[in-house]
């Protein structure tokens, strides 16, 4: 699967992509296969704040729970309520239709501090060959 | 994902068939001191394993399981079917019966410390009147070696630690009968459910299969030399011979889903040796009435002191997944349980566990919250197992074996 161009990434493997001062986030395709089929998604509240760095929710595959990690702050305009009945879409359409929250950012320059695609990729490269040697 | 933090991969044990794994790249976990395959991704994964376990056949290597053979010295017995040192040595340290045992019968047992809590769990196999195998959990071979020699000293028994001269293959599912039919000509239908057998398979003379398993389905475990390419020729004929069968490889993942379902013990989480026989619910495969064994008296006085807590299955109501050491509370929103075993279960599409709760609070209906991360969560005692395969029903197929 490609990695948008116009998005942003972390090194936990959450991408953001922003219109105006509206951020959509979601887990890369990297996090979905190496979760497995996911069963069940926490998502924060409409309204809530979150803050980049902090985790805000958990998705959650047969075997374990993974946080995820606000890539950037603001407040919670909306969550994919959709995912609670349709866990699977995480795994099939990471990038799509499968984003977790939309937020309003409350500071923009922290989009600038995260990875585009092309660093993503050279990352999840090393990550991979780490594991491979491990 | 499973910590890789501490030891590092290098310094993990590795089955035989840990080339095998790798090549299909499997995704793989340290578990008890072992590098093993937690799911296969390129099959379809831990759900798409479980599934196969359940409606067709799977294969799982299951080398790290342990092997001690104890046995008696004396050539002959005094009475035929009594056995001599060998059968006193393991009615001793097994809270099973073992002298009701046929040759070429096994059962599941428990190694016991002398307050009736666990060593370890065991499948007992007669392999002779005084010559028995025992089928040891993986991150307990060290100590249950050291216990069986300990405690069986005092008999006239020879005790050999045969853990590294096996591969063990489990091959599970309503059609794993059809695949062991390719790979043996032994007769298996007249191996029953707990029996065992040894017979040419795969070309290998005098192996060992037995109508056991940790699954809650039919099928087989069997046992070939230990050597790569021994273990590697064999896997690859398992899997050629299922393949029509649609079988595939299936890890550790789907084996803890598979046998929570069926309400097996794991070692660490229903039983431990911090809990007794009767808490862990465990008390049919324990004769206290065969007379003396280590465990016993503790046992009886632990009967007549009442316990406080017994093992129960949960499934969720609320939203949310129980899992592992998650608490349990009462409608008071008091901890007073625990969660030994918890998660999604890909059969029933429900959210199971077993916890251990006060007596007061097992019976089935019983309303209970499990406590994961801020929230409450609403579940339910359930009886259990919370799967149970199908009995096979007299069909014109069955009837031409009969």
């Amino acid at each position: 699967m490609a990695y948008p161009a116009n998005f942003r990434y972390t090194k936990q493997h959450e991408w953001v992509d922003v219109k105006g001062d509206i951020a959509s986030i979601g887990i890369t395709d990297y996090a979905q296969q190496e979760l497995g089929d996911v069963v069940f998604v926490e998502l924060p509240k409409v309204g809530s704040q979150i803050t980049a760095g902090k985790s805000f929710g958990n998705v959650e595959s047969v075997k374990a729970v993974s946080e995820i990690y606000a890539p950037v702050s603001g407040e919670v305009t909306e969550a994919n309520e959709e995912l609670h009945n349709t866990p699977e879409k995480i795994n099939s359409d990471p990038h799509g239709s499968a984003w977790l929250v939309k937020v309003k950012l409350s500071n923009a320059a922290e989009v600038s501090a995260l990875m585009d695609a092309p660093a993503y990729e050279a990352f999840i490269a090393s990550e991979k060959g780490k594991e491979a040697s491990a | 994902m499973e910590s890789v933090n501490s030891p590092t991969t290098s310094e993990l044990r590795k089955t035989p068939l840990n080339g095998v794994h790798r090549r299909l790249a499997a995704k793989m976990v340290n578990f008890g001191g072992w590098d093993m395959p937690v799911e296969y991704p390129a099959g379809g994964g831990l759900v798409a394993e479980h599934k196969a376990v359940r409606g067709g056949v799977g294969v799982f290597d299951v080398s790290h399981m342990g092997d001690i053979r104890v046995h008696g010295q004396g050539a002959g017995q005094s009475t035929p079917g009594a056995g001599g040192g060998g059968l006193g040595a393991v009615q001793h340290i097994s809270m099973n019966d073992a002298s009701k045992l046929a040759i070429g019968q096994a059962h599941y047992s428990a190694l016991l410390y002398p307050q009736g809590t666990f060593v370890d769990d065991v499948i007992v196999h007669r392999l002779g009147e005084d010559d028995f195998l025992l089928v040891i959990n993986a991150g307990t071979r060290k100590k249950d070696i050291n216990w069986v020699r300990e405690n069986t000293k005092d008999f006239d028994c020879v005790v050999d630690e045969l853990s590294d001269a096996y591969t063990q293959l489990a091959i599970q599912g309503p059609r794993a009968i059809e695949v062991m039919r390719k790979l043996t000509d032994a007769n298996l239908d007249s191996v029953k459910n707990y029996w065992f057998t040894h017979g040419t398979l795969c070309g290998l003379k005098d192996t060992l299969i037995a109508r056991t398993g940790y699954t809650g389905e039919d099928g087989f475990e069997i046992y070939v030399p230990s050597d790569c390419a021994t273990s590697e020729r064999v896997w690859a004929q398992v899997m050629e011979a299922g393949r029509e069968f649609g079988i595939i490889p299936c890890g550790l993942g789907a084996r803890n889903t598979l046998r929570l379902e069926a309400k097996m013990a794991l070692y660490g989480h229903e039983i431990s040796e911090t809990i007794n026989v009767w808490e862990a619910g465990l008390d049919r495969y324990c004769k206290m009435e065969k007379g003396d064994f280590i465990g016993r008296a503790a046992l009886e006085r632990a009967k007549s002191d009442g316990f406080k807590r017994t093992l129960v299955g949960l499934e969720m109501i609320g939203r949310g997944i129980g899992r592992d050491e998650y608490r349990v509370c009462n409608e008071a929103g008091e901890a007073v349980g625990v969660i030994t075993s918890g998660s999604p279960s890909p059969t029933l599409c429900k959210n199971i566990a077993l916890a251990y709760v006060p007596p007061t609070l097992a019976d089935i209906g019983t309303r209970v919250f499990v406590e994961i991360r801020a929230n409450k969560c609403e579940a339910r005692v359930v009886a259990t197992p919370f799967y149970k395969r199908a009995k096979k029903v007299a069909a014109p197929q069955a009837a031409k074996m009969a």
